[in-house]
């Protein structure tokens, strides 16, 4: 993985430092809230419903143990033991003292961590595929480009006060696990028929209240123009876009507005000024970059092991476990792990300081010491020995982290909602609570199979719900939570926005509506068709008047 | 007018003029007025033997100054909001495309926390917002000792020292 070296170190520590001045300012009264609040969230310092809460960046997911144990430190030093990962791979404290927090970052900075842009009107953590490098179906690992995107973009003078937020992902394999098509500007790395490898750009992909699936500006980008296109389509965007109205000032509402030709061609005219200047990306610099990412010293034996096969011939509940949290790996012998953050009795994404100081301990054991952050809000260990795979489980059930439901429905995404979030309209976590309480036999769980539930306490989407096969918008209605519920949403390759099945459901009533939903399924699939597959092809009527007939 | 110029707080003697007063001739001196003002009367203005200076806000696209470029000393961008982040991209233009080589000048809701990234992008003078303490405010220029990227400030990528 990348380590600093003195230029990036510096920036982290002087950024402590600006942070710590800023906050005494604060504190002294010399900063009104009003002046402090863009200074703050531009450190991912939100004021919420009980406390502050700290979103700390973990760049394109991935974390050395080192790192994982010094964010155990934090939760238990500045916070109530725990933490939560986010859907932008990256990690949330909920209850840390506002004047604690520069110290925070100066503990996090002695590990190659900030928080620098995690929140606020500028670029945003860079987010990536959770198994880059070792994915079978990877056409160039992505990660140094988000590197590149990261230094470029951290602390950008002239995109620093941008109309809103702004998120890019990046990523290099044929099936598209980083929600590519809903960023403000998507990349994939391809192949042209000459054979290089470059980026196909989209812009203008979001959720939010107004959802859209970017389209494609520029089918193939040279690696070497990355940077100066970047800088072309934001110039682009601060200038013009929308600063009227904060529900229409991303860039998908620009780029609707004039629609995708005019944009392309405004960003193209400005991209012809800059193109061939000191944006022009050198291939030394991208090789630099590239030999952070290397692959560790695969054991060449790894699959002449049998003991992984024979262990899932005795052991049920660990066949179980691997059918569903186990990831191909380009290495043969070896799988990529997803530890599940989605036990039934914890809020999803959440984990504890000793879950955390267990899983970097079992990260320097069987993985290298890195362990990458899934958008889903689990974590991977990308490099485990299949001979290993038995121990590591059992390790794993130990703290509760070896949950047999990766892709299931039961491994939601859920944002913190009304119980921490002060934009909330309506809880989220009751909700999961409630449908991990009913949906608790585990041979329907797996009979059901992929299934991706996710759910917002609001209609700015944190929880993604408008692309979750189901998804599950909270809304108040005159004080009262109702769910809106949308089938068919996906964010991978086919990318498509979920439809709306009828009217809000009472609050008690979510769990038993998916039950009917997946009966309406069951009774139309055909063979191996997942929940997803079968609702493309018979629609929503069928759902619909199973929900809503009866009433 | 006070403003921070060369890390340093100085009184220059530009007067900026929000908005003019019609009745009235325009003030003698160095003053800097609305850029409309200035294309209403750009052939008198032209002729007071003075040096020349116009304000515009994130509205006005840089490209409509360029045929007067030349005529100017001074060209103010205002931040009617700091949030308002437009200015930035119209002080990077002016400064390496269209290569205005005279005071590019912040003026309106400008604080401390701003100047950093305001250098960067090739502002060269600074009125910091009145109630606010503007020696205090000088500090900010040097908050960060390294830079990622290349900007208007002529900084090469860092990578290039690597």
């Amino acid at each position: 993985m990348y380590k600093y070296d003195n230029y990036d170190q510096t920036i982290v520590n002087e950024r402590v430092n600006q942070f710590r001045d800023q906050t005494e300012r604060f504190l002294a009264g010399k900063l009104s809230e009003e002046e402090f609040r863009p200074l703050r969230l531009m450190n991912g310092l939100y004021v919420q419903r009980h406390a502050p809460m700290l979103r700390v960046a973990i760049p394109y997911g991935l974390l050395s143990s080192e790192q994982l144990r010094m964010l155990a430190h934090v939760s238990r030093k500045y916070d109530k033991n725990y933490a939560h990962f986010s859907t932008r791979q990256n990690l949330q404290y909920n209850w840390p003292a506002l004047e604690s927090v520069p110290d925070i970052l100066a503990d996090l900075a002695t590990v190659e961590m900030h928080a620098i842009q995690t929140s606020g009107n500028d670029i945003r953590n860079t987010t990536s595929d959770q198994f880059a490098g070792i994915a079978e179906d990877e056409l160039e690992d992505p990660r140094p480009y988000c590197e590149i995107i990261r230094q470029w973009s951290t602390f950008h003078p002239e995109f620093s006060f941008l109309p809103r937020k702004f998120k890019i992902a990046v990523s290099g394999a044929k099936h598209d696990r980083a929600a590519v098509k809903v960023h403000d500007i998507g990349l994939y790395l391809v192949e042209n028929d000459k054979g290089e490898i470059g980026f196909n750009v989209i812009v203008g992909g979001g959720l939010g209240r107004t959802p859209f699936i970017g389209p494609s500006i520029k089918p193939f980008l040279e690696k070497q123009d990355l940077l100066s296109y970047l800088e072309a389509v934001l110039r682009v965007y601060n200038r013009y876009g929308r600063r009227d109205n904060m529900y229409k000032a991303r860039i998908k509402i620009l780029v609707n507005e004039l629609g995708k030709e005019e944009f392309a061609k405004q960003v193209e005219e400005e991209w012809l000024h800059i193109k061939d200047g000191v944006m022009k990306l050198d291939q030394k610099e991208i090789d630099r970059v590239k030999a952070f990412f290397t692959s560790p010293e695969y054991d060449e034996n790894a699959a002449d092991d049998t003991s992984f096969a024979a262990a899932q011939e005795s052991n049920k509940a660990f066949s179980n476990w691997v059918k569903r949290n186990l990831f191909p790996h380009k290495v043969a012998g070896y799988k990529a792990v997803v530890v599940s953050l989605k036990a039934p009795d914890i809020p999803p994404g959440d984990v504890t300081d000793q879950q955390m100081d267990h899983i970097a301990d079992l990260a320097d054991q069987y993985s290298y010491g890195e362990l990458v952050v899934t958008h889903d809000q689990n974590l991977v260990l990308p490099n485990v020995k299949q001979a290993d795979l038995f121990a590591l489980w059992e390790k794993l059930a130990e703290q509760n982290l070896a949950t047999p439901n990766i892709g299931l429905l039961t491994d939601m995404i859920c944002c913190p909602g009304l119980d921490f979030c002060a934009l909330a309209n309506a809880g989220s976590i009751p909700i999961a609570k409630q449908i991990n309480d009913k949906f608790d036999d585990l041979d329907y769980l797996h009979d059901i199979g992929d299934l991706k539930i996710k759910m917002s306490g609001c209609m700015n989407a944190c929880g993604h719900h408008h692309v979750g096969h189901i998804g599950i918008l909270g809304v108040d209605k005159k004080g009262v939570e109702f769910y809106q519920l949308t089938l068919g949403g996906s964010a991978e390759n086919e990318a498509s926005l979920g439809d709306r099945l009828g009217p809000g459901i009472a609050k008690e009533e979510v769990a038993n509506v998916i039950g009917k939903l997946l009966d309406v399924y069951v009774e139309h699939r055909q063979e191996d068709e997942a929940f997803l597959e079968t609702y493309r092809r018979v629609g929503i009527k069928p759902f619909k008047e199973s929900v809503y007939a009866s009433n | 007018m006070r403003v921070i110029k060369d890390k340093a707080v100085i009184n220059d003697d530009w007067q900026l003029i929000r908005e003019l007063d019609c009745s009235k001739p325009i003030p003698e001196g160095k003053v800097i007025i609305p850029f409309i003002d200035w294309q209403a009367s750009r052939d008198e203005l032209l002729k007071r033997d003075t040096e020349h200076a116009v304000w515009i806000d994130g509205d006005i696209e840089t490209e409509t100054l360029l045929a007067d470029l030349e005529h100017f000393s001074l060209i103010a961008l205002d931040f009617p909001a700091f949030k308002d982040g437009r200015s930035y991209s119209h002080a990077s233009l002016l400064r390496n495309r269209y290569n205005f080589k005279g005071d590019l000048r912040a003026i309106g809701d400008v604080l401390r926390d701003q100047l950093f990234f305001l250098q960067r992008c090739g502002i060269s003078s600074y009125e910091v917002r009145e109630d606010k303490d503007i020696e205090d405010a000088l500090k900010s220029l040097d908050d960060f000792s390294v830079r990622y990227q290349a900007a208007a400030d002529d900084a090469q990528p860092i990578y290039k020292q690597r």
